[in-house]
């Protein structure tokens, strides 16, 4: 009896260590990626001006990744609509087809998948960068070129990223509802006019800006969390692939968690300014 | 060793690890200005970690680094930022940046530092100093990956001069290349060394031979600290059994 008891004890004191040291190592490395981010963005405003280079990350994450967000829209647009029509097919509302899918994709998948998208895309490509560039001591060689890395490396990207998100979520948004027009109006034959009449009725700007601003803080996010795994990269390749792939994983996860709360906290911000 | 110091270290210590083991145990060490120093060592003795120490990239568990004059605990961030122009390195793997040409390599520090030239006149300087490590034109335009590893040791030089800077750090420059580019590269330092009065290099080297031939100083390094400092002849005169075993087989070997 005693002994179970004592490997009971030593179990559960075993475990209380474990969630204590996970805790700490959370909240330690949770005020690191603050400290990364707000030094980061201090230097956005120093000088030299770094807007070639913002120019430049901008072509990537935003420019590149047209096709791709294009792609991925109008199919979520088709395949949306589609489940969608089936459905309200049962209770005679397909007119509601075209509303629904709008206010789905503009307020949240839109911006979600947006940033998954770029995320994985842009986010995982800025770690491998930064990644291989401290590896290869071309961040050393910054440092000792008196070139201030975090204003020419990260605050640039975070920038590119904070503009490019919802002007991409725009692109999505579009571009799905395209494809939602096409299935809608083209496949099953669905009243054009009626389609686009209650799109009309039911969307409103704040849905739109919903997302958007949605799209910002998604593309803050993965910029800074894929900048500071690239950043602080420790090893040789290996190294580089474990920051990659901890940046997008975290990335990913994130966007999904962080949407959840903004979604409560715009909801929140509409109850308290009255706006319905 | 009785001109100006360059580099002053008191007393340095670092550990990794809040204390519980140390890297270096307390390192003392005067580089006259405009001498070639060489810092020499077993692998894992604290020689990178003492370089990075002088060019601010850590900080020191305790003890004091001056550097021409100024204590780099004294520096805020930004400061030493600044301060780090006044040092040209090349770095082992050379560290070129792998998106830019050997051209726009050898301009980054200029394009960074020196805002008051024009485009044209960075271009030139850019090129003179390409010159002067003796990389032909036609390469000038390629990318890193398009040139030889002696190619990329020239370039990272030529970088490393390009801001004409008052201490250049070599860091294993010979590492990994064949003999013949180990010499060009020795030469290369010696020359580099000579282009301006009152250089410092200081040149971190597993390569004994050329330790021993272009070296005015040279600094041995064991377990985190200075086993011997002096003039390639004192390392020949020494009586401490270590430095005399290191040198011996050092030199055989090469």
């Amino acid at each position: 009896m005693a002994n179970l008891s004592q490997t009971l004890f030593n179990g559960v004191s075993a475990l209380g260590g474990w969630v204590l040291n996970t805790t700490r190592g959370m909240i330690i490395e949770v005020g690191r990626i603050n400290l990364f981010f707000t030094e980061s963005v201090r230097l956005i405003f120093a000088k030299p001006s770094r807007f070639p280079e913002i120019i430049r990350h901008m072509e990537f994450i935003g420019n590149q990744s047209i096709g791709i967000i294009c792609l991925t829209g109008v199919f979520t647009g088709l395949a949306l609509s589609f489940q969608l029509y089936l459905g309200f097919k049962l209770f005679n509302a397909v007119n509601m087809v075209g509303p629904t899918v709008a206010l789905g994709i503009t307020r949240e998948l839109g911006p979600v998948l947006t940033g998954l998208i770029v995320a994985a895309r842009a986010g995982g490509a800025m770690a491998a960068r930064l990644g291989t560039m401290r590896v290869n001591e071309q961040i050393d060689a910054l440092d000792v070129m008196g070139v201030n890395t975090k204003q020419y490396l990260i605050a640039p990207r975070l920038v590119a990223a904070f503009i490019c998100m919802p002007l991409l979520v725009a692109v999505f948004d579009f571009v799905a509802m395209l494809g939602s027009y096409f299935l809608c109006v083209k496949l099953v034959q669905l009243d054009e006019a009626v389609f686009w009449q209650k799109i009309a009725d039911f969307i409103e700007v704040k849905h739109i800006n919903e997302g958007l601003i949605k799209g910002m803080i998604f593309g803050l996010y993965f910029a800074v969390i894929c900048t500071y795994r690239g950043f602080n990269t420790t090893g040789g390749a290996k190294g580089v692939g474990d920051a990659t792939n901890e940046g997008v994983v975290q990335s990913m996860v994130g966007i999904i968690i962080l949407d959840y709360f903004i979604t409560n906290l715009i909801r929140f911000y509409y109850n308290i300014a009255g706006i319905s | 060793m009785k001109n100006v110091s360059a580099v002053s270290i008191r007393d340095l210590k670092k550990s990794f690890d809040g204390g519980k083991e140390f890297v270096l145990k307390g390192i003392n060490l005067e580089i006259p200005k405009g001498s070639l120093t060489a810092i020499i060592g077993f692998s894992g003795t604290g020689k990178s970690v003492m370089l990075k120490h002088l060019l601010g990239l850590f900080k020191p568990t305790s003890g004091e680094i001056e550097v021409l004059g100024t204590n780099l605990a004294t520096l805020n961030d930004d400061e030493l930022t600044k301060f780090r122009c006044k040092f040209g390195v090349l770095f082992q793997s050379a560290a070129l940046f792998d998106d830019m040409t050997v051209l726009e390599n050898v301009c980054f520090p200029l394009f960074e530092h020196r805002r008051d030239l024009k485009e044209s006149q960075v271009f030139r300087i850019a090129e003179e100093k390409l010159v002067q490590v003796g990389l032909e034109s036609k390469h000038y335009h390629k990318l890193p990956s398009q040139i030889s590893g002696g190619m990329q040791k020239r370039t990272g030089l030529a970088r490393a001069l390009a801001l004409d800077p008052e201490i250049l750090i070599y860091d294993e420059p010979t590492t990994g290349l064949d003999p013949i580019l180990t010499e060009m590269v020795d030469n290369l330092i010696l020359s580099s060394h000579k282009i301006k009065e009152g250089t410092t290099s200081i040149m971190v080297s597993h390569d004994l031979s050329a330790a021993f031939r272009i070296a005015d100083y040279i600094a041995m390094l064991d377990s985190g600290r200075v086993l011997l400092y002096g003039t390639p002849k004192d390392f020949f005169e020494t009586d401490i059994e270590l430095v005399k075993k290191f040198v011996n087989k050092g030199i055989k070997h090469q």
